[in-house]
C-alpha cells in the first residue's frame, strides 16, 4: 500500500498495463512531450517512446476514430481526452463506430479502447467547461461507463478497462486528480460492472458515483451525529449497473437517495431513481429522492457554480426528506 | 517465351477482373429485384456502374496483410475481397446465416478473415477508423497497408480532414480513395466543393494523388498497384481520386431525377464491363461464347444465393441480445 494521489493511481495503472502488454498505446493532446495536460501521463512518453505514447493535433473526432480503428485491428488503444467535454466533437465515432461495431458485424470485432479524460465540474471554467457528460454516455448499449471515486479504485478500474475487450469511457474528475488514498502497489485489479458499499448504513442508502461520493461520506458521518445510519453505494461503474448492490442496501433501509453531478433530465441518477422505485417498491418508506446540478448551463461566478452543484448541504437536506425528519 | 507467360499472366488478370465485375453487376441487378419484391428492405445502395472501382482496386492489394475499409455502397467491396454471395444476400434477407448475423444490412457487411472492415452507414465516419488501422500496420511494421474508400460526398467532412493531416504527420500505410461518383446522394459534386479536381485535398496534406479513369478496370488496378508500391517504400500515405458513374439512384428509393437522361446514356457508353469485354475481344483473349459462359455462371451464383437466402432462417429472438458487448 502507498498513500498516493488519485494522478498517480492513474499514472500506475497506465505504465503497469504498458510494460504488461506492447498493444497498449496511449494517444491524445499533450500526452508525450507536454507529459499530459494534467500530468497523469509524466514520464511515459520517456518509457516507452513516441510510438506508444502519440501526441495528436487538436482533432477530436479524427484520432477517436483512429484508436477505434487501431483496437478493430488489434491493439489497445488509450485515447485521452483533455476534458470529456472536447469529445462532444468525437461523439459520432464513439456512439455510431465504437458502440456498434460488435453488433453491426454479428460479432466478428472487438474494439477494445478506453476513451479517457476529467468529467464534471471544476471550478471557474465556465459553461463549456464544466459539464458532467456520463448521461450521454451511459444511454448506448456497446459501451462500458466507468466513474471511480478513490485513487484505489481508480487504478484497479483502469487496468480492467484497459483489459476490457469493450470500448470503455472512464471518466475521471480534475477535482480528484490531487486527492490522496490507500492505493495497493502492483497488481491490482477492480472487476468492471460491480459496486461497492463505502460505508454501512442501517436508516437510508445514498447511491452515487465518481466526485460526489466524497460528498456523500461527509454528509453521512454529519447525519450520524444526528443519529441517522447511511449506508453509501458507491456504483463505481455506471455500465454496466449492479443493480443487485443498490437494491440489496435499499431493501434493507428502505429508503434511496441517488446523488448525481450531472443534469437532472434523462440522466444516470434519474434511471437509477427510476430503477429501485420500480423494483424496490414494496419495501420503499417514501419517495426515491434525485440530488443533481441544477437545470442550468454552468455560471462563471464561483457562489453561483457552488449552487449549481450537488452539496453536503443539499444531500442531507435530501436524507432528511425521505426520512420526513 | 518470357513475353508469352507474360501475356498468360495478363490474360488471366484481365479474365478474373472481367469475373468479379460481372458478379457485382449481377449481384447487385438480383439486389434490385429482390428489393422490389421486398424482400430485401431499408437503405440499399447499388454499386452498378462502379464496378471498376472497388474490383481494380481491391485486386491490387493482398488481403492476407492489407485491409478495405468502405462506405455503405459496399456490396462490391465484399464481393471483390472473395466474400460469399449467399451469406451477403442472405445478410440483405436478414436472415441468421447473413455475413453480420442479419443484424448489420446492407451498409454493414464484414469479413474480419478478409479484413473487410466495413460497411459503414456515416458518410465520413470510417475514414478515422481506415486510418487507426494503418496506425496498427505502421506500429507493428507488418507490411500492411489500408485502402480507405469514400464518396465525393464525404470528402467534405472533417473526418476526412483530421485523418489526413494525422495519415501524413505520421506516415501511416493508407491510400485514401475518393470514389468519385459525382453525386453525394442528389447533390452535383460541383456545386457543393470549393474545388473540382480532389486530389488538391490530398496536397494539402501533403499527400501525392492523382485522378483514375474508374470506367477502366485495368487503369484503377495498375494505379492502386503502383500507389500500394510508393505506400509501402516511400512510406507516405497516398489519395487517389477514382472518377466513376453510378446508374442508379442514391439508394433504391431515389429516382434520379437531378440528372439528365442523356448524361446517364453517355456513361452507359463508359460502361466498365463493356471497355473490358471489347477489349479482351479485340486483343483475343475473350470470346463471345467464353464470356456468355462466365456470365452464366454469375448469374447462376446469384440464383444460388437467393435460393440460400430464402431457405435460410430468421435469427432467433435470443440474438437481439447477442453480441452487444465481447
Amino acid at each position: 500500500m502507498s498513500l498516493i494521489t488519485f494522478r498517480e493511481a492513474l499514472r500506475a495503472a497506465l505504465d503497469e498495463e504498458m510494460a504488461r502488454d506492447d498493444a497498449v498505446i496511449l494517444m491524445g493532446e499533450e500526452v508525450g512531450q507536454y507529459n499530459g495536460a494534467y500530468k497523469i501521463s509524466q514520464g511515459l512518453l520517456e518509457k516507452y517512446g513516441p510510438e506508444r505514447v502519440i501526441d495528436t493535433p487538436i482533432s477530436e473526432e479524427g484520432f477517436t476514430g483512429i484508436g477505434i480503428g487501431a483496437a478493430m485491428a488489434g491493439l489497445r488503444p488509450i485515447v485521452e481526452w483533455m476534458t470529456l467535454n472536447f469529445s462532444l466533437q468525437a461523439v459520432d465515432q464513439i456512439i455510431s463506430n465504437a458502440a456498434k461495431m460488435r453488433y453491426m458485424s454479428g460479432g466478428q470485432f472487438s474494439v477494445p479502447v478506453v476513451f479517457r479524460g476529467p468529467n464534471g465540474p471544476a471550478e471557474y471554467l465556465g459553461a463549456q467547461h464544466s459539464q458532467a457528460l456520463q448521461s450521454i454516455y451511459a444511454h448506448f448499449p456497446g459501451l462500458k461507463v466507468v466513474a471511480p471515486s478513490t485513487p484505489a479504485d481508480g487504478k484497479g478500474l483502469l487496468k480492467s478497462s484497459i483489459r476490457d475487450d469493450n470500448p470503455v469511457l472512464f471518466l475521471e474528475s480534475e477535482m480528484m486528480y490531487g486527492v490522496k488514498g490507500e492505493v495497493p502497489d502492483g497488481e491490482h485489479l477492480v472487476p468492471l460492472g460491480v459496486a461497492e458499499v463505502k460505508r454501512p448504513g442501517k436508516d437510508v442508502t445514498v447511491v452515487s458515483f465518481s466526485k460526489p461520493v466524497r460528498m456523500v461520506l461527509e454528509a453521512a458521518e454529519t447525519l450520524a451525529a444526528q443519529g441517522i445510519e447511511v449506508e453509501v453505494v458507491d456504483l463505481r461503474t455506471i455500465r454496466p449497473l449492479d443493480e443487485k448492490t443498490i437494491y440489496d442496501s435499499v431493501v434493507k433501509t428502505n429508503r434511496c437517495v441517488v446523488v448525481d453531478e450531472a443534469w437532472p433530465f434523462a440522466s444516470v441518477g434519474s434511471h437509477v431513481a427510476w430503477l429501485v422505485s420500480r423494483t424496490c417498491f414494496d419495501d420503499l418508506d417514501a419517495a426515491v429522492e434525485l440530488v443533481s446540478s441544477e437545470d442550468v448551463p454552468m455560471p462563471y461566478n464561483h457562489s453561483l457554480e457552488l449552487a449549481a452543484q450537488p452539496s453536503v448541504a443539499k444531500i442531507i437536506e435530501a436524507v432528511h426528506r425521505v426520512l420526513y425528519v | 517465351m518470357g513475353d508469352q507467360k507474360r501475356e498468360r499472366a495478363s490474360a488471366r488478370l484481365e479474365k478474373d477482373l472481367l469475373g468479379k465485375m460481372l458478379l457485382i453487376r449481377r449481384f447487385e441487378e438480383k439486389a434490385a429485384q429482390m428489393y422490389g419484391l421486398k424482400k430485401i428492405g431499408g437503405f440499399c445502395h447499388l454499386y452498378i456502374g462502379q464496378e471498376a472501382a472497388g474490383v481494380g482496386a481491391i485486386s491490387a492489394i493482398d488481403l492476407a496483410r492489407d485491409y478495405t475499409v468502405g462506405a455503405y455502397r459496399d456490396h462490391g467491396y465484399a464481393l471483390a475481397c472473395g466474400m460469399d454471395p449467399r451469406g451477403l444476400m442472405a445478410e440483405l434477407f436478414g436472415k441468421a446465416t447473413g455475413s453480420s448475423k442479419g443484424k448489420g444490412g446492407s451498409m454493414h457487411f464484414f469479413d474480419a478473415g478478409r479484413h473487410m472492415f466495413g460497411g459503414n452507414g456515416i458518410v465520413g465516419a470510417q475514414i478515422p477508423v481506415a486510418t487507426g488501422v494503418a496506425l496498427k500496420c505502421h506500429y507493428r511494421k507488418d507490411g500492411g497497408l489500408v485502402l480507405c474508400w469514400f464518396g465525393d460526398g464525404a470528402i467534405h467532412q472533417g473526418s476526412f480532414h483530421e485523418s489526413l493531416n494525422m495519415a501524413k504527420i505520421w506516415n501511416l500505410p493508407i491510400i485514401y480513395i475518393c470514389e468519385n461518383n459525382q453525386y453525394g446522394m442528389g447533390t452535383d459534386f460541383r456545386r457543393v466543393s470549393s474545388v473540382t479536381d480532389f486530389v488538391v485535398m490530398g496536397h494539402s496534406y501533403g499527400i501525392p494523388g492523382k485522378q483514375v479513369n474508374g470506367m477502366d478496370v485495368m487503369e484503377v488496378y495498375r494505379e492502386v498497384k503502383e500507389a500500394a508500391a510508393r505506400v509501402r517504400t516511400e512510406s507516405t500515405p497516398m489519395f487517389l481520386e477514382i472518377k466513376t458513374y453510378r446508374y442508379r439512384g442514391h439508394s433504391m428509393s431515389d429516382p434520379a431525377k437531378y440528372r439528365t437522361p442523356e448524361e446517364l446514356e453517355s456513361y452507359k457508353k463508359q460502361d466498365p464491363l463493356l471497355i473490358m469485354k471489347s477489349r479482351m475481344e479485340e486483343s483475343g483473349t475473350l470470346s463471345q461464347d467464353q464470356y456468355e459462359a462466365m456470365d452464366a455462371e454469375c448469374k447462376a451464383l446469384c440464383d444460388d444465393a437467393v435460393k440460400f437466402a430464402e431457405e435460410s432462417p430468421e435469427p432467433e429472438p435470443s440474438a437481439l441480445y447477442e453480441d452487444v458487448l465481447a
